[in-house]
């Protein structure tokens, strides 16, 4: 997974299209903005579902540090 | 106004109540009172009535029902009771009163006070700044929860959560939420997720509803002073709508419910995926329009260049017109000039040389006949003129002379005619033409005319 941030992403994106909206570029710049704009489009919808849905409970342990535990959800409620 | 305006003006009942009814409402907007509860008593509009009294004084007061929901205890008689209100003058009766906004039982009013305090140092120091708020992301993948893992706050906040985003990892920190050691717990577990290595990216400090003394632990300083050293934005949401504790002033943003912290934290998923095709497809749109634009502009210049077959083809038929007016051109210029040489020509006929040559001819040779026959007669005309003249020249010949004896003297080699005897010199040659011959000589002596003044008389 790319490093790139999904907000920072996205604002590239935004601004990619704003860029495209304003007009006067050249067919090569458009053609480069699109293509940075798919990759960009196409990597927010990854970071979208990049994380799995987790729910887990904190622990202190002795040494201060945390440990993880499973939390049980209720299921009927979702 | 001066007493004696006071003492001069008669003033109508009305007239004297408003200005009381203005003076004093604006001079106590908002006090806080400090009384025991006496003559309490609830009419069926569920409003309370009762007075507020110490040794000396007492004061009417009011709590509307609307007020109530803020209320912890039950009123009675005998209560030390510590109360926020307005003063207010009713003026129907002529009677002043106070109308509750809160009241606490006095304990608790010493906190509240407390909490007044609190909020005005730290709103001072600048905690609460809006500068200070930290920015949370937009689309959080890793959050902690502070809170109660038994209370109902966790479970509306996961609840409403996972329905509007399923990709996204919730780690609990379990706090006690009330009671004495909360706020250190509290203070405690955010300095601990701040120190963690979950890349969080939220804190959610929460607790479900409760009375003003079970909120207390998010109202002490420990809380807002670890809140505000947070690193990672920190969301409350603490109690319902109208609870507002130091920890929600301080916070980066305020939840008014666990639930509401869940909305605020993370737009729906769907509506993200919207947000992303709608930007691609804007982008697709401006594109294609790119393209087609310079598609339009490449066909406007291809039709201005024209189709160089159909230019071709035009020049051909060009060609062919003008060919075919060239040709039509030479035949009719051939015609003109035809028949411009036919007239030519007959002209020159016309001027025939054989003819006039003929013509000519006939007229010489009658001019040459004429010419002839004048010349024949002036001829003879001329032959006997001549004749006699040759007679008569005859007669005049030096030869004539020459056959009576006389000699011409020539110089030699000049043969310059000698008339005088100085023209020669002794010893010259000369020669001598005599009728019959001649002969050539030698000077032997000259003499002068003087010396022979004689001689032609002699001869």
């Amino acid at each position: 997974m790319s490093k790139e941030r999904f907000e920072e992403a996205f604002k590239k994106l935004e601004a990619i299209v704003n860029k495209m909206e304003g007009g006067d570029l050249s067919l090569d710049e458009s053609l480069k903005l699109f293509e940075e704009g798919m990759r960009l489009s196409k990597l927010c919808s990854q970071k979208l579902t990049e994380v799995q849905k987790k729910v887990e409970l904190l622990i202190k342990s002795e040494d201060g540090s945390l440990k993880t535990q499973p939390f049980p959800l209720d299921e009927e409620e979702e | 106004m001066t007493r004696k305006d006071y003492e001069q003006k008669i003033y109508t009942v009305s007239e004297l109540t408003r200005e009381i009814k203005d003076l004093l409402e604006e001079e106590f907007p908002l006090v806080w009172l400090e009384g025991e509860i006496s003559n309490f008593r609830v009419p069926p509009s569920g409003h309370y009535y009762f007075s507020l009294k110490d040794a000396n004084s007492q004061i009417r007061v009011v709590f509307f029902k609307s007020s109530q929901g803020s209320l912890s205890f039950l009123p009675e008689d005998g209560l030390q009771v510590l109360c926020q209100g307005r003063l207010s003058v009713y003026a129907g009766r002529g009677e002043y009163q106070i109308i509750l906004e809160r009241m606490e039982l006095k304990g608790w009013g010493a906190l509240q006070l407390a909490f007044e305090k609190l909020k005005q140092r730290l709103l001072d120091e600048g905690l609460f700044d809006e500068a200070r708020k930290k920015p949370i992301p937009e689309l959080p993948r890793t959050v902690a929860v502070v809170t109660s893992p038994s209370g109902a706050a966790i479970r509306d906040f996961l609840r409403v959560l996972y329905r509007r985003f399923h990709n996204i990892q919730v780690f609990i920190f379990p706090v006690l939420v009330q009671g004495e050691t909360a706020s250190l717990e509290i203070a405690q577990a955010l300095s601990m997720l701040n120190r963690s290595s979950l890349g969080l990216e939220v804190i959610v400090l929460t607790r479900g509803g409760g009375s003003i003394e079970d909120l207390w632990a998010f109202n002490e300083e420990r809380v807002a002073r670890a809140i505000a050293a947070s690193a990672i934005p920190v969301i409350s949401a603490i109690g319902h709508e109208v609870d507002f504790t130091i920890a929600d002033f301080v916070a980066d943003l305020r939840a008014s419910t666990p639930s509401a912290a869940a909305e605020l934290l993370i737009r729906p998923q769907a509506e993200w995926e919207e947000k992303i095709e709608d930007l691609e497809n804007r982008l697709a749109y401006r594109l294609k329009q790119a393209l087609r634009f310079r598609w339009e502009k490449l066909h406007y210049f291809q039709r201005r260049l024209g189709d160089p077959r159909r230019r071709l083809a035009d020049l051909a038929l060009r060609l062919d017109d003008h060919s075919e007016r060239l040709r039509r051109g030479l035949v009719i210029h051939l015609r003109n000039q035809t028949d411009g040489l036919r007239w030519v020509r007959e002209r020159i006929l016309g001027l025939n040389p054989l003819v006039q040559v003929r013509t000519n001819q006939s007229h010489l040779e009658l001019t040459t006949t004429r010419l002839n026959h004048l010349m024949a007669q002036r001829i003879s005309k001329l032959g006997m003129g001549l004749q006699t003249q040759g007679k008569a020249l005859q007669v005049l010949s030096p030869w004539n002379v020459l056959e009576r004896g006389y000699a011409l003297t020539q110089t030699l080699p000049g043969l310059k005619l000698v008339k005088d005897a100085e023209a020669v010199q002794p010893g010259q040659a000369i020669r001598v033409i005599l009728a019959r011959g001649e002969m050539d000589c030698r000077v032997e002596k000259t003499r002068k005319k003087e010396e022979l003044d004689f001689v032609k008389g002699t001869i």
